[in-house]
């Protein structure tokens, strides 16, 4: 075990988390785990690691480390971000590995597009397992990650790989189709029956804002208000990631992560499995606008969408020399491409 | 026509619901009904968690489908009744001293009894863990006896110490750790609820029975101390179910 990277600033709430944490719903413990499933997975790809090993998601902005080891091999995924480092001029931009040396410092930029970003190291970090999973619940009483808490300065992270062997190192073929005017698509229910006919309508139609008011615990969403059929309180049950509340307050939450594992407030939908990422890297200010879809095919977008996850990992390529314009160029096009073809499935 | 229905929580999860009010008899379908689908190591099924109207299936899509577990779940409820999972029975300390109930003086006004008849409703009673949720390792048990029924605090409080005993309407609980909360505390137990470093975390199960036996302070004060130092384990018995 050794000593990789130590936090120079911690950023604004940067957390440990890993694929999130299974078997434990009927102790109340909720699952956290990464808000974008496929930047975690990618981030970790890049390095070469286990798609589900632990890697540290970044909200708000980025953290800055020196490197501890005598080298390390990182790579940030993220809207447009950068990794900016002290010693060197040109910043390395996301989606690719690079590799840094003892005493080195870098920060992650991240991007202003989107609400979290995933820095992978090679190898991994040395986190203990806390109730089968090393994702962090920074709220009381605390667990998992590193000591159950977001990072702070002065922190070091430890990991098994002393160093990083040279080698080319890897990007992205293509970077991830951002996506953020593409509707959410959602299954109603299980509490559909406790709105009227009208606001399901307008739950369906309307375009929603994500508040400031938002975390990892959920998405707080301001627009039409959506009235119950009687009672808004009802004797609870179970919540799972996505699950899209209704409370007093008449305007929809969406449900993440670190959400408490049961609840008594109707909810009108949930979020397809397929969706959730792009739920979990939109930022506050942004619009949500919601899209009925059949359990059937919620399953077969799912699958649809790993393949697509799947191949973007298997495309993974030795970086090429295109830095700079022709890089650009090579995103500029795809990113045409992904207007077009963003909501074809 | 069923009794239950088959809710969908998009392609995470199944919500088999069998009511929608606090009630015994729709518990225990529900926890039979959990330990007939955990017995059973469906493929693609990651977790249960039985609630008070529900039990929620979750699953990966990328493993098995909501159709297929549709069919399997309805199968398990008409032959429900038949598996019981683990349950134990647990004495759960507590101390009912004005010091550790803040609220206990109160209680017994608006309840028309004494101090002293209060902790013997509560500690005479044996409670069944409905669920586990709010926070990690808060359990919802009941039924409290008729005479403590109380609402809610009108003023809820911004920080419940740990360990506090509570009422509100017909559930006790106990807050595992410092949060907010709107019960009635009449009381302190010096064991542990939930310890995210012990394999079970949550000490209670849905299921489990819970008997709170009350002890002076000097015995709260030694009982703590044994948990400090990880050296007392609440005594427990297999329930029959």
């Amino acid at each position: 075990m050794s000593a990789l990277l130590k936090v120079v600033a911690p950023g604004f709430f940067t957390t440990v988390q890993d694929s999130g944490r299974r078997g434990y719903l009927h102790a109340g413990v909720p699952v956290s785990g990464a808000l974008d499933r496929d930047g975690f997975m990618l981030a970790n790809a890049l390095v070469g690691n286990d798609l589900n090993a632990a890697n540290l998601e970044m909200i708000g902005s980025g953290p800055e480390f020196e490197v501890m080891a005598s080298s390390v091999r990182i790579a940030l995924v993220g809207g447009n971000g950068t990794i900016e480092i002290a010693s060197r001029e040109e910043a390395i931009r996301c989606d690719r590995s690079v590799r840094l040396t003892k005493g080195e410092i870098f920060r992650a930029r991240l991007s202003s597009d989107s609400f979290c970003s995933y820095l992978a190291v090679e190898g991994g970090f040395d986190i203990p397992l806390c109730l089968g999973s090393r994702s962090t619940y920074t709220r009381a009483p605390g667990f998992g990650g590193f000591s159950g808490r977001q990072l702070r300065a002065g922190d070091i992270l430890e990991g098994p790989n002393e160093e990083a062997a040279a080698r080319t190192e890897v990007m992205l073929n293509a970077p991830r189709k951002p996506r953020f005017d593409q509707p959410i698509r959602v299954v109603l229910g299980p509490q559909d029956d406790y709105f009227t006919k009208e606001a399901v309508q307008q739950f369906l139609s309307a375009t929603y804002k994500i508040t400031p008011a938002s975390d990892r615990i959920g998405f707080r969403l301001e627009g039409p208000l959506l009235e119950h059929a009687g009672d808004y309180n009802l004797v609870s049950d179970g919540i799972v990631t996505g699950s899209i509340q209704v409370p007093g307050s008449k305007l929809p939450i969406i449900l993440l992560s670190d959400a408490q594992t049961t609840g008594g407030y109707p909810k009108i939908a949930t979020v397809i499995s397929a969706d959730l990422p792009i739920v979990g890297i939109r930022r506050a200010g942004r619009e949500v606008r919601f899209q009925q879809v059949s359990r059937d095919e919620a399953e077969q977008i799912r699958r649809a969408e790993h393949a697509e996850l799947m191949n973007m990992i298997e495309a993974i390529r030795p970086l090429d020399g295109l830095q700079g314009l022709n890089l650009e160029a090579l995103y500029g096009q795809n990113l045409v491409d992904g207007v077009i073809d963003g909501a074809d499935y | 026509m069923a009794d239950f229905r088959i809710l969908n929580a998009a392609d995470s999860a199944l919500i088999v619901e069998f009511g929608s009010k606090i009630d015994r008899k729709i518990s225990e379908r529900i926890l039979a009904l959990a330990a007939a689908v955990e017995k059973a190591r469906l493929p693609g099924v990651t977790e249960v968690l039985p609630t008070f109207r529900s039990l929620s299936v979750n699953y990966d899509p990328l493993v098995t489908t909501g159709r297929e577990l549709e069919h399997r779940i309805t199968g398990f409820v008409s032959d429900s009744g038949k598996v019981s999972g683990s349950r134990r029975l647990w004495d759960v300390p507590a101390c009912y001293d004005p010091e550790f109930a803040p609220d206990i003086e109160a209680v017994a006004r608006a309840a028309e009894l004494t101090p002293a008849e209060v902790v013997t409703l509560h500690s005479e009673t044996q409670y069944h863990v409905y669920m586990v949720g709010f926070v990690a390792g808060f359990p919802y048990m009941g039924d409290l006896p008729a005479k403590l029924r109380l609402p809610r605090r009108a003023d809820p409080r911004t920080r419940v110490p740990p360990g506090s005993v509570a009422i509100a309407t017909s559930m006790a609980a106990v807050y595992p750790y410092e949060s907010p909360g709107g019960w009635h505390l009449i009381g302190t137990t010096p064991i542990r609820l939930f310890d995210p470093d012990s394999e079970r975390g949550a000490l209670l199960r849905p299921g489990d029975g819970v008997k709170f036996r009350p002890v002076s302070k000097s015995e709260f004060a030694k009982i703590r101390k044994a948990v400090e130092q990880r050296n007392y384990t609440p005594a427990s018995k297999e329930i029959a179910v």
